[in-house]
Formats: C-alpha cells, sequence, structure tokens
C-alpha cells in the first residue's frame, strides 16, 4: 500500500497538467455522459489464438479515455477494432457487438470507410505520406470529395491550428513531411487526422517514438482536442494515462480487468491485478 | 600471464586478416574477369563496326552491297516494336501486381498463381515465340506482322514485369496504407494516391530492364516472321516490320567479311539505344525518388 501511495505522489509531481484534467473532469462528470462506443462481448481470435474476451465497455464522448496494460494485453487489438483496421490482418475474427453512436459498425450498410472518417487514428510511428505538409493534411478532405482549393486552404489551415502546429509551419507547407522532426510529424498525423472532421480520434501509443518535450506537446494537445473530440488513447505509460485521461481502462491478457474514472482506477483500484499493475508489482 | 594469454589471439588476428585479403584478391578477380570480357566485346565490336557506322548507315534500308546497306528498318522497327511491347506489357503488369499484392486473398492458390508467374519469368523465350506462333499468327489470323511480334515479345516479358512490380508494391511501407485506410480512403484510392507513385520508381527500373531484353531478343521474332529484308518502314500496326537482332543476325550469316563489319555498326546502334533507354529510366527514377 504504501508504494502506492508514493507512486501516486510521484505521478502528482510530474506536471502541472494533471490539476487542469482534474478541474476538467470535475465540470463533466455533473454532466449527463452520453457514449460514442457501446462495446459488448467482444472477442477475437488472431486465427486460433484468442487476443480478446468479452469485453464490455462504453466510451464516452468528449472525453479522454486511456486504456493501459502490459505488452500483448490486446489494448492495440481492441483499439484498432473500433475503427476495424484490425482487419488489415487478414486472419482476425470477431465476435461480439461494436455500436459506433447506435450503428453496429460490422453490419454490411454500413461502409468502413464512413466509419473510419468518423474515427481517426493516429499511430505509434509517425507516418505521414510522402508528400508535402499540405498534400498530407489535405489528404482525408481530398479522399472524400472536397476538389476546391479555396475549402481545402481553409481546411489545412484549421487542422493545422487545432494540432497546434501552425505557427511552426506555416512557410513550410510545401516542404515535404518527411523532412520535419518526428514531434512535428507526429502533430502533422494529428491534423491530418483532424482534417476529415473526426467524431472519435484513437490514438495508438501517439509519443512512445517521441522526445520528452515533443511527447509534452501532444499531452497538451490532447487536452486541447478533447474539448472537440472524444479520444480514445493506448499508452504503455501509465503516469501518461494518469495525466492526460478521464477515464482509464486496464487491460490484462485480453480481458478488460477494470474500466473506471482514472483517479479512481488509480487511487482505489477495485481489482487486486489493477493494483497490482499500477504500483509495479508487474508489467 | 597477460602476455601468455594475447599470444594465440594475435595469431588468430593475423590468419583472419590473411584470410580477408584471400577472400578480396578472389572476389575482386572474379568482377575483373566479367569486365575484361565485356571491354573486349566492346573493343572488338567498336573496332569493326566504328567504319562503317555514319548517319548514312542510320538512316540507310538494307542493300545488297555492304557500302550501301542500312540499319534504318530495323532500328524504327525496334523502337515501334518496343512501344507497342511497353504498352501491354506495363499496363497488364502492373494491374496484375496489383491485384496479386493488394486485392486478392492471401491463400495457397495465390502462392500457387505467385509462384508460377515466377516459373514463367525462367521459361525459353524460344517457347514464346512458338506460343505466338500458334495463337497471334494463326489462330488469330495476325500473320507475320507488327502486332503479332508486339504481342508475343509483351508475353515474354510479362512475367520479368509481374515480378519487379510487386517487389515494388510490397516494398511501399505498411503504415503509409494503414495511415490510408485509417482516414478512410478506399482500396483504390489508396493504391492510386499513395501505393502507385511510391512504387513508381521500383516498376519502372523492372520495365527498363524487360525491355532491354527484349530489345536484344531474336529468337521468338524469327518465329512470329519478322522480316530479314525490308525496304519499307512500318506505318500501322498491321506492317511487315524487322527489328535490329534480326537484321544483325541476318548480315552476319553472310559469307563475305565486310557483313561483318555491317553487322558491328548494327550492334553499336543496338548498344546506343539500350544505353538511352537505361538512361531514360534512371533519370524518371531520380525525379521520382526526389519526391519521396
Amino acid at each position: 500500500m504504501t508504494v502506492k501511495l508514493d507512486e501516486r505522489k510521484d505521478m502528482k509531481t510530474t506536471t502541472n497538467i494533471e490539476s487542469r484534467t482534474k478541474e476538467d473532469h470535475q465540470k463533466k462528470t455533473a454532466v449527463e455522459e452520453s457514449e460514442v462506443f457501446q462495446v459488448s462481448d467482444l472477442n477475437l481470435w488472431y486465427g486460433s489464438d484468442q487476443a480478446l474476451y468479452k469485453i464490455n465497455m462504453a466510451i464516452p464522448e468528449k472525453r479522454v479515455t486511456a486504456i493501459i496494460g502490459p505488452s500483448g494485453c490486446g489494448k492495440s487489438t481492441y483499439l484498432k477494432a473500433l475503427n476495424r483496421m484490425v482487419e488489415m490482418i487478414p486472419i482476425v475474427k470477431t465476435s461480439g457487438t461494436i455500436k459506433y453512436r447506435d450503428k453496429n459498425i460490422y453490419e454490411d450498410k454500413f461502409h468502413v470507410e464512413e466509419l473510419r472518417a468518423k474515427v481517426g487514428m493516429v499511430f505509434q510511428k509517425p507516418n505521414p505520406f510522402p508528400k508535402s505538409v499540405y498534400d498530407n493534411v489535405a489528404y482525408g478532405p481530398r479522399v472524400h470529395g472536397i476538389k476546391k482549393k479555396a475549402i481545402l486552404d481553409e481546411i489545412v489551415e484549421k487542422s493545422l491550428r487545432d494540432a497546434a502546429i501552425w505557427d511552426e509551419l506555416k512557410d513550410r507547407l510545401d516542404e515535404n513531411a518527411y523532412g520535419l522532426s518526428g514531434g512535428q510529424q507526429q502533430r502533422v498525423c494529428i491534423a491530418r487526422a483532424l482534417a476529415v472532421e473526426p467524431d472519435v480520434i484513437l490514438m495508438d501509443e501517439p509519443t512512445s517514438a517521441l522526445d520528452p518535450i515533443s511527447t509534452l506537446k501532444v499531452e497538451e494537445l490532447v487536452q486541447e482536442l478533447k474539448k472537440k473530440y472524444s479520444i480514445v488513447i493506448v499508452t504503455h505509460n501509465m503516469q501518461q494515462a494518469a495525466r492526460i485521461s478521464d477515464k482509464t481502462a486496464f487491460f490484462l491478457n485480453g480481458e478488460l480487468i477494470e474500466f473506471a474514472e482514472t483517479d479512481e482506477l488509480f487511487q482505489n483500484p477495485s481489482d487486486k491485478r489493477t493494483e497490482d499493475y499500477i504500483t509495479g508489482r508487474f508489467g | 600471464m597477460l602476455e601468455h594469454k594475447e599470444r594465440p589471439i594475435n595469431r588468430k588476428v593475423k590468419r583472419r586478416l590473411w584470410l580477408n585479403a584471400i577472400m578480396k584478391t578472389g572476389f575482386f578477380a572474379a568482377t575483373l574477369i566479367g569486365l575484361i570480357f565485356l571491354a573486349l566485346l566492346l573493343y572488338r565490336v567498336l573496332n569493326q563496326g566504328i567504319g562503317y557506322l555514319s548517319w548514312d548507315y542510320i538512316t540507310s534500308f538494307p542493300a545488297p552491297f555492304p557500302e550501301e546497306a542500312g540499319i534504318w528498318a530495323g532500328l524504327v522497327g525496334s523502337i515501334m516494336l518496343m512501344v507497342i511491347v511497353a504498352a501491354i506489357a506495363v499496363t497488364i503488369g502492373v494491374a496484375t501486381a496489383i491485384y496479386l499484392e493488394e486485392y486478392a486473398p492471401k491463400n495457397k492458390f495465390t502462392e500457387f498463381i505467385r509462384a508460377n508467374i515466377q516459373n514463367l519469368a525462367g521459361v525459353p523465350s524460344i517457347v514464346f515465340g512458338l506460343l505466338g506462333l500458334t495463337f497471334f499468327v494463326y489462330m488469330f489470323s495476325i500473320g507475320y506482322r507488327l502486332l503479332a511480334g508486339g504481342l508475343t515479345m509483351a508475353l515474354l516479358i510479362l512475367p520479368v514485369i509481374v515480378v519487379a512490380s510487386q517487389e515494388a508494391v510490397r516494398s511501399v511501407p505498411n503504415e503509409l496504407r494503414e495511415a490510408s485506410y485509417g482516414m478512410g480512403a478506399s482500396k483504390w484510392q489508396t493504391i492510386a494516391r499513395i501505393i502507385l507513385p511510391a512504387a513508381l520508381p521500383g516498376m519502372l527500373t523492372g520495365t527498363i530492364i524487360a525491355l532491354s531484353r527484349a530489345i536484344g531478343e531474336t529468337a521468338p521474332l524469327i518465329i512470329v516472321g519478322a522480316a530479314t529484308a525490308i525496304y519499307t518502314l512500318p506505318d500501322s500496326l498491321l506492317s511487315k516490320y524487322t527489328v535490329m537482332p534480326i537484321q544483325i543476325y541476318n548480315w552476319t550469316g553472310r559469307p563475305q567479311e565486310e557483313w561483318q563489319y555491317v553487322a558491328a555498326a548494327g550492334i553499336i546502334v543496338l548498344l546506343v539505344v539500350l544505353l538511352m533507354m537505361n538512361a531514360i529510366a534512371v533519370g524518371i527514377r531520380n525525379k521520382f525518388q526526389k519526391r519521396l
């Protein structure tokens, strides 16, 4: 128990972001919560290996939901199931339902392209296209049929502003995104995801390839973005989860062990395994 | 104690360095053998052919006398044939590669097709000549015309282009696909906007290598009936035609010594055309790679 208290103190002193998070969070809890995703009895297999077991989880709107757990616990798999990116691997099979805004995402009438326009994704490794910054951000709108230069200009500027990178890059829009630093690339990727005006943004360990300063910038950005978007973030970094999220889910061996308000989960975990994990006894 | 230990290690270092020197010499010698024969070939061809090479030679039709003979019909025929071959083989080859890599289900059947395309790339060209004769010349009754030659040569290099294009498509990082699909792009949008531009340099390289093989090919064209002496340029897909290698082959078969020099001059022209094709390929590739 004492170990746990120490850890918590550590987390509080690491950054001042957390205090802000808490304020936001208290404001939010007063408002009635609505959900963007309703996951029921989700099972997922890679071939004959089961990776997810009976996941039931509702993801709230306009809040940051963090998913933590040791490597191989299924947290990234779960995240990628939400926009069906997990199907890029052909041997994947699923059962159960995932409802996005009351629509079953596995129903034939609901195209995966529509879903992904609404549920954007930011990946672990910054993955800009080998194109200019402008063309990167304009990629999504163009794919969805916007051709007018004036509209694209507007979207690109707005998205880069929202991703807090407009001031750095406004004179370098024609430069190849490969020439940017890792942190800038990742924020361009976030801007690219914002450009299609998604409803939810999934982030798969978005800061694991970044240096601490870039990490801080992305974390601050997440705090800004949750005013407009619902965010689900997978992280292997518990301090990060504690700093930036409102709700936290703990996954272990493909099962959802605990899902609660972040403060609740870190200060007063109801499951022994959660407690062991967040106090550093394993993982 | 320490000295005792160091000695055997030192000896081993010397032995390893010695072995390294031997291997280096061996590999260099192997490289040299290739270079020497290439130099000999160039020397022989240039020595024999350069005297006959002139603007007149390039722009003249074949003639009964060595001094008047030229490669014009073969040069134009080769270039026209390559245009037809490239148009057909690249279209079908790239489309096949995209289907196999991006659309086809990953199963044993796809694997089987893939393996067999690779095998096809190793089939002797004369076999393709017979295939062309059976199908294009007789069955589709095209006759001994430019189109039949083009189709046959396109089939010949198709496997090479498919394999090279597959490699190029496969080498596009998966993160780029994920990024595109993650934005809600369809498969075709992802292919057209992300995968093809990134794979283009590799595809071009493969195409040029394949065309370089085709432009020097003689056997299948003899079978599908490229003419050996022709005094007009092909003016349609259904014209009679000849190509440089056939012209050269025909000249080398003649008894008078002068014809050997005429043939050598033809080889120089063929080599120059080849080098120009490669230069164009490298140029295009560099241009596209800079954008990456």
